[in-house]
């Protein structure tokens, strides 16, 4: 952090939790995300907003916080991938289609691709492999050829379908 | 008993990741200064000066370095990794660039500072004044040689090699046929989603460093840094971290950062980190692919290869850290399933003011396999054959193996194939794609005015090179097992695949095993991620390791059962007479047993004590015996294992746009016994986006300055979800290695192999002219198209 820079005070809540921390104007949400927060499952791909890698959800809606200062976002809810499980621990849909699909390799694209589909599944629960492939189409990944990624999509839709089919 | 070897189970990694769990190289250091880097605006320039008072204002800078302030062997250039009698003018950078840069994005000051937005402001306050030199940009200007890299190195030229295997030329000058051909592949890059980075902690206390970086080799990093440092090496730790992919460029050691950022942390007594941006890894780490190739080749009236010679240049870029592996791959692997007849092959590695070149997944086949698949087209081609007939006739049959090519291959080694069977492969292909059925479906397509065109390339690749790796297998009192290997990982699934290997030699549930790789604290011998090697070296290293580990056990357990160890089995992680599961005792017990103990701290430990009982006439630890259930063992086998594999694709050509569709893409692969066929699958997924990428849409676009101008994410055209086939048609066939203990071979690479050879043919089916160079845009195609309607 800046010492000859104006700091200013930000308050955010992520996964549930609220936090105030001082920042430089300049200092990017990412960064802010990362290393001021400490949650480091949020990844830097390209830092400009190309790869996806650092996806995030403010209030609801999938952002690149690389693209983003952590000042514009003072009063956002967000939702990085360590808040994407259920309450109790279980992965949440799309986080278990990954790992039913063989979704990810090296993984480091794979929180990027976990909120986004998280907020496509919502816009579109029932997607058809031609809307899969849209939901992912703006992000970057270079182990999976994006085959089981697509299938990724589909399986989470699903296993949401049956989830909600348990519930009372 | 159920067999792990064989299943596609869950990676065992994924959950981890999935919560956002991972550790990569920047999510570790949050204490740890940060390092940025002053680089080169310049393709090839002479530095006059460095100006850095303006930088000293900056808040939070910590210190600055250049050339002259680095010591010892800090101030040679880094290592040759690879030296080669042929490699004659080797040329290697130094950490921070000795009066001269040769490349846009060379390295010339280190910056530290409280965070990295500091130690970027820092560095944009200093001044390095430059006096430009002519640089030289892309394989014509460096073969003209007008102007020189180095000024101690001729015609640019780092080495020159000649293979022979028979007489070429007087072969060619026999056949009843001969055609001259030239090919053109452009560059690409690995581009893996976390760039390099390193972090390190010296601890001045103990005197010892330990190391986090993102690498594909532990102890090669570990190795390189303790000779540059003049440390032990007992006296440094090197840790690989979770690792974004790597897809070769990672291999490359040590850079520039990585022998600075430990150097500094020792200096300083505080923990350094530096994280390449993307910038960065397109202007400062590595490249690949640049060839011309120019080939003579002559064939009788069947289509069969008589001799063939081959001429190649190979663009190397501003030094060669990592020697001619490269293009010796490409001048071995460039025979692919075939008999050459004579052969003969001869290469120049040049010197150009471009990103160094190492090996990119593929290292060198996909242009062999461009050259050789292109050559076998046009002899179809000229002979009016059937393109699939021309391969059949000219493929090694099964009943030849091993194959001895009379070559050398790049791990120095004869090059002779283990097995495989290529005529199995192909007709599993043809059947898969419709082979003999695309000439009706092209024929309608054009009377509807469509342009489809159909290509098949085939490839062998060499897998599982030496030296060596090791394991290490551990059975702890609880009856986990905790196996180490040396090389490392970047998402291949290592750590399920190995544990279904232990699992299955040990009879213990995969869940109780638990594997670490890339660890210098917990295996010190290793060679590293490269080469589709991990499967093959370290995965039958481990598996020898579980199998001595697993006869201790034995041992143990039948001197505590009193049977013979001969009637034992382990079931589940219950060592048990045979067929008996009431006689079991477990694994973890089978642990306490081996290991007599003085003093007792858990209720295990209790059972294990000098007092627990036992032959009071007989040492605790048996002569010629260890404490522990543990098994090490290393694997180094006579040569590589030779995978093969064919792809075939359909595609479309837009008739007004020339944008290219691939409508189907199948391939057909062996690679020996499949230890989890999703997993390699996953890899022939990531394998052919990328020989799709390097055929259509990725290039370095250096402008004649050597300026980079693609340098990022919205100008180099990585592919996205749109741009790969929605689907990928996959055949096993596997034919064992009888190399290793399992019977396999490496599948990493195999993927992006032929990528460009059968995307080409398949360009040239569609539009009847002949594709020669790779890759092809649809402005080049455009371009193309325009040239043969002027001259048809």
């Amino acid at each position: 952090m800046s010492g000859g820079e104006e700091l200013h005070e930000v308050r955010l809540t992520v996964n549930g939790a609220a936090y105030q921390v001082r920042v430089p104007a300049r200092r990017l949400l990412s960064d802010c995300i990362r290393h001021d927060l400490g949650l480091t499952g949020t990844h830097v791909g390209c830092e400009h907003g190309v790869c996806g890698a650092c996806t995030i959800l403010l209030d609801g809606d999938p952002v690149r916080s690389c693209l983003m200062l952590a000042v514009s976002a003072d009063g956002a809810q967000i939702t990085t991938v360590e808040g994407l499980a259920e309450p109790d621990g279980t992965l949440s849909p799309v986080q278990q289609a990954f790992a039913d699909c063989h979704g990810l390799q090296c993984g480091f694209c794979t929180p990027g691709f976990l909120t986004t589909i998280t907020a496509g599944l919502r816009a579109t629960p029932d997607p058809g492999e031609q809307q899969a492939r849209e939901m992912v189409g703006g992000n970057l990944c270079r182990c999976t050829g994006y085959h089981n990624i697509v299938a990724s999509v589909l399986r989470a839709a699903q296993i949401q379908r049956e989830r909600a089919a348990r519930r009372p | 008993m159920t067999s792990f070897f064989g299943a596609s189970v869950q990676r065992v990694e994924d959950d981890r990741l999935l919560r956002g769990l991972g550790a990569y190289l920047d999510d570790l250091g949050d204490d740890a200064l940060a390092a940025a880097f002053v680089r080169s605006p310049h393709a090839h320039a002479r530095i006059t000066d460095i100006d850095v008072s303006g930088a000293l204002d900056v808040d939070g800078l910590v210190a600055i370095y250049t050339f002259e302030d680095l010591p010892g062997r800090l101030a040679e250039p880094l290592p040759l990794l690879i030296p080669h009698p042929s490699l004659t003018h080797g040329r290697t950078p130094y950490p921070l660039a000795a009066g001269e840069v040769n490349h846009v994005g060379e390295p010339v000051v280190m910056v530290v500072a409280r965070d990295r937005y500091l130690a970027e402001d820092a560095a944009g306050q200093i001044e390095v004044s430059y006096q430009p030199l002519p640089a030289v940009v892309g394989l014509a200007a460096a073969r003209a040689a007008q102007h020189l890299v180095h000024d101690d190195v001729p015609g640019n030229l780092a080495g020159n090699a000649v293979q022979e295997n028979g007489d070429a030329r007087a072969a060619i000058s026999a056949a009843p046929h001969v055609l001259e051909l030239d090919f053109e592949i452009e560059r690409s890059a690995s581009t893996p989603l976390e760039g390099r980075g390193v972090l390190a902690r010296w601890d001045g206390q103990a005197q010892r460093m330990r190391i986090w970086t993102s690498t594909q080799t532990s102890t090669g990093v570990r190795a390189a840094v303790a000779a540059k440092l003049g440390l032990a090496l007992a006296d440094v730790d090197v840790i690989t971290p979770d690792v974004g992919g790597g897809f070769g460029v990672k291999i490359v050691h040590p850079w520039p950062e990585e022998v600075l950022v430990p150097w500094a942390a020792r200096l300083l007594g505080q923990p350094v980190k530096f994280t390449e941006d993307r910038r960065e890894h397109f202007i400062a780490s590595a490249h690949e692919r640049a060839q011309q190739h120019h080939v003579r080749v002559g064939f009788d009236d069947g289509g069969r290869i008589l001799g063939l010679d081959v001429r190649f240049w190979h663009d190397n870029g501003a030094y060669i850290p990592y020697g001619l592996i490269v293009p010796i791959v490409t001048s071995t692997q460039l025979l692919g399933p075939y008999k050459p007849g004579a052969y003969r092959v001869e290469f120049d590695s040049l010197y150009t003011n471009t990103v160094i070149v190492t090996p990119y997944r593929g290292a060198g086949r996909p242009q062999g396999a461009f050259v050789m698949e292109r050559t076998m087209d046009a002899i179809a081609a000229a002979l009016r054959l059937d393109r699939a007939v021309v391969r059949e006739r000219n493929f090694i049959q099964p009943g030849e193996m091993p194959y001895d090519q009379g070559l050398i291959f790049q791990d120095g080694r004869p090059l002779i194939y283990d097995s495989g069977d290529y005529p199995a492969l192909l007709a599993k292909l043809k059947e898969l794609i419709g082979w003999d059925q695309f000439a009706a479906y092209q024929q309608a397509a054009r009377a509807q005015g469509r342009r489809v065109g159909i290509g098949l390339g085939c490839y062998v690749e060499g897998t599982g090179v030496g030296p060596y790796e090791g394991g290490h297998v551990v059975v702890e009192t609880s009856g986990k097992v905790k196996v180490a290997t040396g090389l490392t990982t970047q998402g291949q699934g290592h750590q399920t695949v190995f544990a279904q290997l232990v699992a299955d030699e040990l009879g213990v549930p995969l869940a109780d095993v638990q594997i670490v790789t890339g660890d210098t604290r917990r295996f010190g011998y290793a060679v590293g991620t490269f080469a589709s090697r991990a499967a093959v070296m370290s995965g039958s290293a481990i598996a020898l390791a579980a199998r001595k580990a697993r006869a201790k056990a034995l041992r143990v357990a039948a001197e505590a059962m009193e049977v013979s160890a001969d009637d034992l089995e382990i079931v589940d992680g219950i060592v048990q007479v045979k067929g008996d599961p009431a006689s079991g005792i477990a694994l973890g017990t089978v642990a306490v047993l081996s290991n007599p103990l003085r003093y007792a701290f858990d209720d295990a430990a209790q059972a294990a004590t000098q007092f627990a009982g036992g032959d009071a006439s007989r040492p605790p630890v048996a002569e010629g015996e260890e404490p522990g259930i543990e098994g090490r063992a290393f694997f180094s086998p006579a040569r590589s294992t030779f995978a093969s594999g064919m792809h075939a694709a359909i595609v479309e050509t837009d008739p007004d746009t020339a944008e290219v569709t691939i409508l189907r893409y199948c391939v057909v692969h062996d690679c020996g016994r499949l230890i989890n066929p999703r997993i390699v699958e996953g890899q022939i997924h990531g394998g052919v986006a990328q020989g799709v990428a390097g055929a259509l849409y990725e290039r370095m676009a250096y402008d004649d300055a050597g300026q980079l101008q693609n340098a990022s994410f919205m100008d180099f055209l990585m592919p996205y979800v749109s741009e790969v086939p929605a689907r990928i048609e996959i055949g096993h066939q596997q034919t064992p290695s009888p190399l290793n203990p399992l019977g396999i071979k490496g599948a990493g690479e195999a993927g992006v192999i032929p990528g460009a050879a059968v995307l080409a043919a398949a360009i040239e089916d569609a539009e009847g002219f002949p594709v020669t160079s790779m890759p092809m845009s649809p402005s080049d195609l455009f371009e193309l198209r325009r040239t043969h309607k002027d001259t048809p």
